[in-house]
């Protein structure tokens, strides 16, 4: 991290925490990219570092949420929805009404829709910027944040970007600090009613466990050492596909409609 | 003129002596609070005096021989010093006596701290310096000064001899040996371990770990539990004045022998852990101050050789571990001295005074552990694991027993009753422990026992939780496994962990539901293989010829006792078997034990490397073990360049190997349906 004098005093970040689910046992735990977002914010000197939830409350959520709480913070801010309920609307009022000036979040969640679209949702609606897969904060300047952003095979692209802003962090985010029980027990998770707007369109779906796909397999003819390696190390880029510029809307749709036929995405 | 000193000087070091005992229990009460039965505990104080530790003394017979001499010299000169020269009691012949026998007394603790001065004279590594050299003086000085002054009151000198110079000059010897001995008892001197460790003695926090008149053998071992239902209780110890005040006592008993520096793995493999230096630092941070003082062997540092003294201090209420926020800071202990620790409970079995680090160690691992947060190493990641998928690993629990897919080993949820309940451990996800596993069930189906194991109901039993100090989990863990073992019904367990073996005997005790208790025996394999040899139910045919030696998992002998059942199995093997210098219950830890290979704190040597010097010493062909821990690390030691490689067995697989497959005469009474998958496989 860079000096403390380059950082605005009084960053206010807020986390937002999902309640996560360990992908052997199912079990409850604090979200794996969530905690790697709330470890980057506790790295921020100056920070004032804020834990928001909201979603559905119960006695296993309870315990997930607590495992952030563990990380040494006295409260977390929790948003009560009814099960099935879109907490869009409900992350928006609050994000709007505390106005951080940094919003941290996990890529996608690990539980329930999972889609990875509500950070992109929350930027539209509040109108803010939003960098993904940030590996780190660099320094806060002026309202003008200069972030590293993680870019596959351990490149690192810096960016510029002006404040209030979201945030998205992967696994390329430092590992989460150890979770610990004393503060974990100690916390208080402050509930409140947020907005409640029911998804119709999630009550509908049906949903039924995942099957694993067959993965696809990569055979590489290679005669030496270095080519085996270099191989290995390659970026998957698949060798077909093609790169459209100048298209209309409607032509990349269909080309986008093509593809995903040919990959029996879609049938 | 000796006749009016004496009685001042007596009185004035006693009085001196009861102001600082004042000073001293005010430090110990710093303390939290934890009930004794103060009468029993002070009736009980002599025979655990005179057993109990002299026990420990005796190992080393010069040493026992000395202490009989100097102290029970002292104790007896003290008393009779108080009532022929404090008191001027008796007239006549009584006084006669007394004084011969004072004069006895004193020549006997002379004798004594002659051979003091001689164990200071060249003293080894182990023992302390400082204000320690000085002790065998102070002794001289006063059996000495007592005997001289005693003379005149049985008449062989005649009571005004050599004038007042003469009598001032003893006057000054009597005062010393009186400064260093009585006062000096209670105001911090070597002295100190006479009091603090009479006390200790009296109020242990383990009364149960002494013998009793009617045989019992006196093993006290399971951890405490701490209490997670009240919210306001301490979770580990933070500060010195977070242990209990019995324990604060008990650091303040410490003789600073070393025994503990002699015989500790990490000490040896160069890790910065020395228990003598830790209890001492304890000591430092209940009274305040800075360890500058301390005269013994520092901790080693990898980087620097040893850890200069003077860089750590403390006070009763600041922290023992400098928290992480304060980076390079320095508070008492540095948390890697915590986490060195492979809780082979070597110093404890050593430690003359009953003074338990282990659970020191542990409750200060708890603190870092349970508050902060800073487990170091992998032991994060071990603790998330064992949240989530109950092994530490992090395998899919539902995998328990894919390593047996082949041995259709009957489950507790389909028989619900057996005679013995098979705990496999998290071996299970070993490939070497498999083969143990394999073997252990190869015996036990060639002796027609009736077992089943608990298969994917069965979790971590939470020993290595609680080791690196996440109590919360382990006693998660303790809890549901409990309700699980409740649901059926079995004669005993049988492990080859001796692990589990420790948690699931001397530890789950404490998490039972009211009403409810662990009514089966537990078994680690060798004793339970013991036991079907003896019965005959086991036929072995011996004519296996390799020179074997025994390691003696801490586990199963320090903490359990159980050093000679595995080598009476190795004798009804045949084998011949050698013992290492250090075995028994002096045997080296394999560096296994209490999460040291997941926190893995760097010192100049690997302590397995060591064990397996001590195993190549004995010219062994194979080392017999009876812990997958021990296996494990025993295993991992890559022998150098011009050294044999030694095979690494468990007893089970020795056992498996030596199976009498003929016919039996009588036959053994065995189901006959009993599966024989395993056979094929094995041999």
């Amino acid at each position: 991290m860079q000096p403390e004098s380059a950082m605005t005093p009084g960053l206010d970040v807020t986390v937002l925490v999902s309640v996560g689910r360990h992908p052997l046992t199912g079990r409850v735990r604090r979200a794996d990219q969530d905690a790697r977002g709330v470890e980057l914010a506790r790295s921020l000197a100056n920070a004032e570092v804020r834990l928001l939830h909201a979603g559905e409350r119960n006695e296993s959520s309870d315990a997930a949420l607590r495992g952030y709480l563990g990380m040494g913070f006295s409260e977390l801010a929790l948003l009560e929805q009814p099960e099935g309920a879109d907490v869009l609307p409900a992350l928006a009022e609050a994000l709007d009404a505390t106005s951080p000036h940094l919003v941290i979040t996990g890529e996608r969640a690990e539980r329930g829709e999972g889609s990875g679209l509500l950070p992109y949702l929350l930027a539209e609606r509040l109108g803010w910027p939003l960098v993904s897969s940030l590996a780190a904060v660099e320094s806060v300047e002026n309202g003008v944040a200069t972030l590293l952003q993680a870019l596959p095979r351990g490149q690192r692209r810096r960016l510029s970007v002006r404040l209030p802003a979201i945030v998205t962090v992967d696994d390329a985010a430092p590992a989460p600090r150890q979770s610990a029980y004393g503060p974990a027990r100690r916390g208080t998770l402050e509930a409140s009613m947020g907005p409640v707007s029911n998804d119709e369109e999630w009550a509908k779906w049906q949903v039924q466990p995942a099957r694993p796909r067959p993965k696809r397999l990569k055979i590489v003819k290679a005669t030496s050492a270095r080519d085996r390696f270099k191989a290995a190390a390659a970026k998957s880029d698949g060798g077909g596909g093609q790169v459209l510029t100048d298209v209309t809307p409607t032509q990349g749709a269909e080309a986008i409609l093509t593809l995903l036929r040919e990959e029996n995405v879609l049938q | 003129m000796l006749d009016t000193l004496l009685p001042i000087l007596i009185f004035s070091a006693l009085a001196l002596a009861a102001v600082g005992a004042v000073r001293r229990i005010r430090l110990w009460g710093q303390g939290r609070p934890s009930p004794v039965p103060v009468l029993r505990g002070l009736a009980a104080m002599p025979r655990r005096y005179l057993v109990d530790l002299h026990h420990v003394v005796a190992r080393d017979k010069v040493i026992a021989n000395t202490h009989v001499a100097t102290a029970g010299g002292f104790v007896a000169a003290m008393a009779l010093a108080i009532v022929v020269h404090g008191l001027g009691l008796g007239s006549g012949w009584v006084s006669g006596v007394l004084g011969w026998l004072l004069l006895a007394a004193s020549a006997t603790m002379f004798a004594g701290s002659l051979f003091v001065a001689r164990r200071r004279r060249n003293p080894p590594a182990r023992l302390s310096k400082g204000p320690w050299m000085r002790l065998p003086k102070s002794l001289m000085a006063f059996s000495l000064g007592i005997f001289v002054v005693t003379l005149p009151a049985v008449g062989v000198l005649p009571a005004d001899a050599g004038g007042w110079l003469v009598a001032l000059v003893l006057a000054a010897v009597v005062a010393w040996g009186l400064a260093e001995l009585v006062f000096g008892m209670t105001w911090g001197g070597p002295m100190k371990h006479a009091f603090a460790g009479a006390l200790h003695l009296a109020f242990h926090r383990r009364p149960e770990r002494f013998s009793d008149k009617r045989g019992g053998e006196g093993r006290s071992t399971g951890l405490k539990a701490l209490d997670l239902e009240d919210d306001q209780a301490p979770l580990g110890v933070e500060t010195p004045a977070d242990f209990t005040w019995n324990q604060l006592l008990g650091f303040d008993a410490c003789v600073q022998c070393g025994r503990c520096e002699a015989v500790c793995p990490a000490f040896a493999a160069g890790q910065p852990l020395n228990p003598k230096k830790l209890i001492q630092d304890m000591v430092v941070g209940m009274a305040g101050g800075s360890d500058a003082h301390y005269a013994g062997s520092p901790y080693p540092s990898p980087e620097r050789g040893e850890q200069p003294v003077g860089e750590h201090q403390g006070s009763p209420h600041g922290p023992i571990v400098a928290p992480a926020a304060t980076k390079d800071g320095k508070a008492l202990v540095d948390a890697e001295t915590l986490w060195s620790c492979t809780t082979c409970r070597a110093c404890v079995e050593e430690c003359p005074m009953m003074i338990e680090h282990v659970d020191a160690i542990v409750d200060m691992r708890r603190h870092l552990t349970l508050e902060e947060g800073a487990t170091p190493g992998k032991g994060a990641e071990v603790i998330d694991n064992l949240i989530a998928t109950d092994n530490p690993g992090g395998f899919d629990p539902g995998g328990r027993l894919n390593w047996a897919a082949d041995l259709e080993l009957p489950l507790m949820a389909d028989v619900e009753r057996a005679e013995v309940l098979l705990w496999l451990g998290d071996g299970v996800f070993d490939m070497r422990n498999q083969r143990t596993l394999r073997a252990l069930i190869k015996v036990l189906r060639a002796a027609g026992v009736d077992f089943a194991v608990l298969g994917n109901e069965e979790r971590d039993s939470g020993d290595v939780a609680r080791r690196l100090g996440d109590e919360a989990t382990f006693q998660s863990l303790a809890r549901r496994n409990i309700a699980t073992l409740s649901r059926y019904r079995f004669e005993c367990i049988v492990t080859c962990d001796p692990h589990s073996f420790h948690v699931l005997k001397n530890e789950y005790g404490a998490f039972y539901p009211p009403g409810q208790e662990a009514d089966y025996p537990v078994w680690h394999h060798s004793t339970f293989i013991h036991q079907l040899i003896e019965s005959g139910r086991l036929r072995l045919a011996p004519g296996q010829r390799a020179r074997v030696t025994y390691h003696d998992p801490c586990y199963l002998g320090r903490y359990n006792g159980e050093y000679e059942a595995p080598r009476a199995v190795l004798q009804a093997l045949g084998v011949e078997l050698v013992e290492m210098q250090r075995s028994g219950y002096r045997s080296r830890c394999c560096g296994g034990g209490g999460g040291a290979p997941i926190t893995d704190v760097p010192g100049k040597q690997r302590i397995p490397d060591m064990r397996m010097g001590d195993v190549r010493e004995t010219q062994a062909e194979q080392v017999v073990v009876g812990c997958p821990q021990c296996t494990a690390m025993l295993e991992g030691v890559v022998p150098s360049a011009n050294d044999e490689e030694v095979a690494v067995k468990d007893i089970a697989e020795m056992v498996a190997a030596a199976l009498d497959t003929t016919p039996a005469a009588t036959p053994v009474p065995r189901d006959a349906s009993t599966p024989q998958a395993a056979e094929e496989v094995l041999s």
